[in-house]
């Protein structure tokens, strides 16, 4: 308990309607545990309740129900300004009438922290997003990905024991963006403060993440390493936010030691069982990244069970897509690497194939 | 070349424009130095004259100094409080905020005569207080309200929605906040409430004659100048209430 930076424990967030009636729930009994120095993501499409959840650790909402705990303490009755929180805006939220250095030094002239470390201060916190000798400038004279390292060092300065960060990059072009991550994360692992980051851009949530918690509907699906969100993702809608994924439907035949026989199209599959339990006969959907699904010639055998033919082949670089038509009138999507010394024409669009998977690479979807 | 041709149909188009607004007020300070008793062209000569006597008006430049008293009062007043609404009704979501902002709006649209009179009796007959420039003083809060409150709320409604969070969030109070963020950045609309709500009062009569005492204002001491005693000016306003009345 003691480790946990942040707990949310059970939290709702009902937001009257706009018009009356009944009351919208915008977070629906999330829960969680935040480990100190955790890089923690929070990411699910707009309007799944993540930056209502965000809004409520930094006390801007106040849960409905449940509590939110910061370093152990209950912070229902702790104001925004007395938390040991501090955010980074989605809009930056510099303030335009102060300088770089004025808004910088914001939190430590509210505590009447004395001149000469307030100014040593900020000079660290500037240099550390590099952005060194910038004090004197207006928000407005510098650049959108400078104006983002700004607020970073305006929150950092306070050496909060969480920073929260609301879709930080959302502003920044696609290169910027792609720097600041790598940035952001280092800066994490220098500070050493937990943070919470709040984005609907899968690829961001896995690059830095230590932990990644997927959330729809006001509810965390899913709260796991990356890694273990993509390989391992336990509802169907997991795995379709998170990359791309093949969904087969079928019925359970057999299941054995974790592995269960599906009937798909026809065919028997089989595929390692995901975090709910089947039964025989039970209607369950396969999931398989397209990266995970082999092409070969037609013809049947133990992980190549499934026929059909090559509709559309989409070359894209570094890989080929295959878009494969099943006998059922489903369509897979095939991803193969191209490799040093393959042969690009190995198949053509109209060609019979099968299509086939290793067990362990597919999972069984209930939900 | 064709930029330039631009420029200078641009720069034209500038001087007379300014040239319209502005004329009518030269045109002013220009016959003030003119030595006729009729404001007309040609200029018959320089002189200080008009400027001696005016030194020499007292009654005159007594209501001068009356209506600069009540309009900065008034506007410090109304400013402070149509920025606390303008707070109020941007800022917070509470029951019957639309009939507030209407309610508070009202002032704006009603004939400063109608007020004038309903204050006259609300001073005379309710509470039969004395007519001074307290009363004028408070008359002239009533109609700066709405318009200090309309021009502060639109700046407000214009901010990034959460800078106000961010002071929060970096530790200031909601004072704090107040101080450093919300009234710096306000600053320009609070000063353009001022102006605004001096000017309205400066210039306002129809309600004025109304209710002032035995102190007249600057527009006051013009009626009077020129019809001759404060009763003309009040059934002058009576004349006008009136002939509202029937019109509306």
């Amino acid at each position: 308990m003691a480790d946990l930076a942040v707990e949310v424990r059970d939290v709702w967030k009902f937001f009257p309607a706009p018009r009356g009636g009944e009351k919208v729930a915008a977070v629906r009994g999330v829960t969680l545990e935040i480990q100190r120095g955790e890089f923690f993501t929070m990411l699910g499409p707009s309007g799944c309740g993540k930056t209502t959840t965000l809004r409520m650790i930094a006390g801007f909402e106040v849960p409905s129900k449940g509590e939110v705990f910061i370093q152990g303490e209950p912070m229902s009755t702790v104001p925004p300004h007395r938390r040991p929180a501090n955010m980074v805006f989605q809009n930056y939220a510099l303030f335009p009438h102060l300088t770089v250095g004025q808004n910088v030094a914001f939190g430590l002239t509210i505590k009447r922290t004395p001149a000469d470390e307030r100014k040593r201060r900020v000079t660290e916190a500037l240099e550390l997003v590099q952005l060194a000798g910038m004090e004197d400038r207006r928000p407005s004279q510098l650049s959108g990905g400078q104006q983002q390292r700004v607020a970073l060092a305006r929150a950092l300065i306070n050496e909060p024991a969480v920073l929260l960060l609301d879709e930080p990059l959302g502003a920044l072009d696609l290169k910027l963006r792609k720097a600041m991550q790598l940035e952001l994360k280092h800066l994490q692992d220098r500070v050493g403060i937990t943070f919470i980051y709040v984005t609907h851009d899968q690829e961001e949530a896995l690059t830095m993440s230590d932990r990644v918690a997927v959330m729809n509907g006001g509810i965390a699906l899913q709260v796991d390493s990356p890694k273990e969100i993509y390989e391992r993702p336990n509802t169907r809608f997991v795995a379709d936010f998170i990359g791309e994924t093949n969904f087969l439907n079928g019925k359970v035949t057999h299941t054995d030691s974790g592995i269960a026989q599906v009937a798909v199209a026809g065919e028997q599959v089989k595929s390692q069982v995901g975090s709910d339990e089947v039964k025989v006969d039970q209607d369950v959907t396969v999931a398989v990244r397209p990266e995970k699904l082999a092409i070969a010639p037609p013809g049947k055998n133990e992980n190549h069970a499934l026929q059909g033919t090559i509709q559309e082949i989409v070359y894209i670089g570094t890989d080929t897509r295959y878009v494969v038509k099943l006998t059922s009138g489903e369509t897979a999507v095939a991803r193969v690497q191209n490799l040093s010394g393959r042969d690009l024409e190995e198949y053509n669009a109209g060609d019979q194939v099968s299509i086939g998977w290793r067990p362990g690479d597919a999972r069984i979807l209930t939900s | 070349m064709r930029k330039n041709r631009n420029v200078s149909f641009g720069f034209i188009y500038f001087v007379l424009l300014a040239l319209f607004l502005y004329i009518p007020i030269l045109l002013l300070v220009v016959f003030s130095f003119n030595d006729s008793r009729t404001l007309s062209f040609p200029l018959s000569g320089f002189t200080l004259g008009w400027y001696r006597e005016l030194a020499g008006a007292g009654t005159l430049i007594e209501s001068v100094w009356n209506s600069l008293l009540v309009g900065i009062g008034s506007s410090i007043v109304a400013t402070i409080l149509g920025t606390m609404a303008a707070i109020g009704i941007i800022r917070y979501e509470f029951v019957g905020r639309g009939v507030f902002l209407g309610l508070s709006t009202i002032p704006l649209v009603i004939p400063a005569i109608v007020l004038g009179v309903a204050l006259l009796i609300i001073f005379r007959q309710m509470f039969d207080v004395n007519l001074s420039l307290w009363t004028v003083g408070l008359g002239h809060v009533i109609i700066n309200i709405p318009i200090a409150m309309l021009i502060v709320a639109s700046r407000l409604a214009g901010f990034p929605d959460n800078l106000e969070e961010a002071a929060m969030d970096l530790g200031a109070t909601y004072w704090g906040t107040l101080r450093r963020i919300t009234l710096p950045m306000s600053f320009p609309a609070l000063a353009a409430a001022f102006l605004t709500s001096f000017t309205t009062s400066f210039d306002e009569y129809a309600m004025t004659v109304f209710i002032v005492g035995t102190d007249p204002t600057l527009c006051l001491s013009i009626c009077i100048h020129n019809f001759g005693s404060p009763g003309i000016c009040r059934s002058l306003s009576h004349w006008q209430l009136s002939s509202w009345l029937v019109l509306s």
